[in-house]
């Protein structure tokens, strides 16, 4: 077991699967010199073919990464969130859409890696967490890591599904370390984490927190303070949230009664929002106590720190949402 | 105010500048009629209630895709747009799975989940037509760049019109590909309209096939009613293609005989065209051009022309009772062909 900078476990899935499958490239803006650490020493590796500079054209690169992968190719794409909104027609008018459309003709085994970049100061052009946007749009797969094993993990996993899927990388763990599996450690020789498994972070007994991405981490902290407190909570991370383990959820609030989703997006039609109903709906009766949804406030990311720090999810506003939930 | 091109009549009757095959031709031409009576039919049995929602007849552009696709081979792609039924017919796509689509009909290519804006056959390369214009083009280059990290000989082409022309993803794609000198071929069919606004409005250029320049590659200009012309100058793109010289940028100057959609019957065409400007069009009909071609050239009768009007009229006719026949997708259907490695739905 090593232990494993989030974006070296970026770096290994892709390097593994691009050794692993000669239809896997990459693309993507600067990714040659890897600006952003992910694809450090791919291009020596890989050469010039398969580690593609792109010109500052999403709609363009978008639209050629989906066309190559229905044709055979495995294209993964870097990108910024904050930059998906250029390429969106590519994502939601012919990604999500070609395969249904097309009666079933059509696959489409291309990945996005898109960094959320948020909670450094980047303003409200650079900190998009946007995953509950594309949720709403059926036709592609979403996945959100919390730690380097489940980026490495999910990331394989990505590339080798036959679908659209785009893994939002949660930019404030890029500097996370944890432990990584080495290959030769695993009966399978490598790692791969299916979608739609929650994990259990940390087991509990009094209140559910289901956390998503970097909220994840945020979660599992609190739990381990309130535990000193004599509140048992118990920290599920979905990991994936198309598809979304409902069970998992389901099944903890039934034991728990109390359910509090820590999620860093706007709280608006959130991540957040669709387990609250997903619970509301089918473990009302479970409940003891009202659902609290701990997300980013309805505003842009503001770029002073004194008021960034004002938006997310963080140990104080979890503490206090579960602690809510504990008063009825 | 310059509503359209001028008409070129050069070419009524044309002598062959370049060796093409006799089979070929007559193929050109039987796809031709077979594209033009698809679209009279489809025109009679929407306004009969047949079938809902749009449809957009491509008559008067036959010779467009025809020729186009009459340099492709069965291994290369073609991605198109809301006017879509000519392009897959042009490519040897099948009448039938097409007419049941339009009915919505589970024989349809995509066992009516696309209609009339999204038919595709990927079995022969037809990678699917896109109703959000210019949407299918960054797609298509996908396809090309594929054959450049291979090493495969296939080809890329997208249609896409004068209106999309303005479009980003066009502009992009076309940088895209010349600098990454992918083997695929721009196909603009330049039918002077996007819906009601003449194509002299919008774009800035005198011609479309003007905007390559900027991307470094070749623009040509083409009479997009002669199919001989238009084969020659996609074959020409395609040779360039394989052979490792990039994409090239086609403009076909042709005419939508017909309104922007069926259904769109509001919109009175003398509002934004003259029935003059029409009737010019029309007296330079791609068929006609092509069968004096072939009769001046002594390469076909009048009575083998008219034969394969009317073979393609019978397949139509066949095509539609097929349709017809076709059950409507079951409720459980719904929910088919979503996912390639299927999830729970919520």
């Amino acid at each position: 077991m090593a232990q494993t900078v989030f974006v070296e476990a970026i770096n290994q899935a892709i390097s593994e699967e691009m050794a692993r499958d000669e239809n896997v490239f990459i693309m993507g803006e600067d990714i040659r010199r890897a600006v952003y650490g992910a694809t450090q020493d791919l291009l020596n590796d890989y050469g010039e073919k398969r580690v593609l500079d792109t010109p500052l054209s999403e709609n363009g690169f978008f639209g050629a990464a989906i066309g190559a992968s229905l044709v055979g190719m495995r294209p993964i794409v870097e990108t910024l969130t904050s930059f998906m909104w250029v390429g969106m027609d590519q994502l939601i008018s012919q990604a999500a859409k070609m395969r249904y459309m097309f009666g079933g003709q059509a696959t489409l085994p291309v990945v996005f890696r898109a960094t959320m970049f948020y909670g450094g100061g980047a303003a409200a052009h650079h900190s998009d967490r946007s995953y509950p946007m594309f949720m709403n749009m059926p036709g592609i797969k979403i996945v959100v890591p919390s730690n380097p094993a489940d980026m490495k993990g999910l990331l394989k996993a990505a590339v080798r599904d036959d679908d659209p899927t785009i893994v939002f990388e949660d930019g404030t763990l890029f500097g996370m370390r944890g432990d990584v599996p080495d290959n030769a450690d695993l009966p399978q020789g490598e790692l791969v984490v299916p979608f739609g498994e929650a994990k259990i972070v940390r087991e509990g007994t009094d209140v559910t927190v289901v956390g998503i991405g970097g909220a994840v981490n945020i979660a599992a902290a609190v739990a381990d303070q309130l535990a000193t407190e004599g509140i048992s909570v118990e920290v599920i991370d979905p990991r994936t949230l198309v598809p979304f383990d409902k069970k998992t959820v389901l099944d903890s609030v039934e034991k728990t009664g109390r359910l509090v989703i820590a999620d860093p997006a706007h709280k608006v039609c959130s991540a957040a929002s669709e387990i609250a109903s997903i619970v509301a709906e089918e473990g009302f009766w479970s409940l003891q106590a009202p659902i609290q949804k701990v997300a980013s406030e309805q505003v842009h990311i503001p770029f002073s720190p004194a008021l960034e720090k004002l938006v997310y999810p963080d140990f104080a506003k979890i503490t206090a949402g579960v602690k809510r939930t504990l008063e009825s | 105010m310059r509503f359209c091109r001028e008409v070129s009549s050069s070419c009524e009757t044309r002598g062959l500048t370049v060796d093409i095959d006799r089979d070929l031709l007559l193929l050109m031409l039987r796809r031709m009629w077979m594209i033009r009576n698809f679209e009279l039919k489809v025109m009679e049995v929407h306004s009969a209630g047949e079938f809902t929602g749009a449809a957009h007849p491509y008559i008067g552009e036959e010779a467009v895709a025809v020729g186009a696709c009459a340099a492709l081979e069965d291994t290369d792609y073609i991605a198109g747009n809301h006017r879509s039924h000519g392009h897959p017919i042009a490519k040897g796509g099948r009448v039938d799975k097409a007419m049941a689509e339009l009915y919505g009909r589970v024989d349809g290519y995509c066992k009516g989940k696309g209609g009339s804006m999204h038919l595709a056959d990927y079995s022969i390369g037809i990678l699917g037509e896109s109703g959000i214009l210019g949407s299918s083009v960054p797609v298509a280059v996908g396809a090309a760049l594929a054959a450049h990290i291979k090493g495969e000989n296939f080809v890329s082409l997208a249609f896409f019109g004068d209106g999309a022309s303005n479009q980003g993803a066009l502009h992009e794609s076309m940088n895209l590909a010349s600098v990454w000198n992918l083997p695929m071929i721009f196909l603009c069919e330049n039918n002077q309209y996007a819906v009601t606004t003449s194509y002299a409005e919008t774009v800035a250029v005198e011609h479309v096939s003007d905007r390559a320049s900027a991307y470094n590659m070749p623009g040509i200009l083409v009479d997009g009613q002669d199919v001989i012309a238009m084969y020659e100058a996609t074959a020409e793109a395609v040779k360039r293609a394989r052979s490792g010289q990039g994409p090239t940028l086609i403009e076909g100057l042709t005419y939508r005989y017909e309104e922007h959609s069926l259904g769109l019957g509001r919109v009175r065409r003398g509002e934004y065209r003259t029935e003059e400007e029409i009737e010019s069009w029309r007296k330079r009909d791609p068929l006609t051009i092509l069968e004096g071609t072939l009769i001046s050239q002594g390469m076909a009768t009048r009575e083998e022309c008219d034969a394969i009007n009317a073979e393609t009229v019978d397949e139509v006719e066949k095509a539609t009772e097929f349709a017809r026949n076709s059950p409507f997708p079951k409720p459980e259907e719904l929910f088919d062909d979503m996912w390639a490695n299927p999830i729970p739905f919520p």
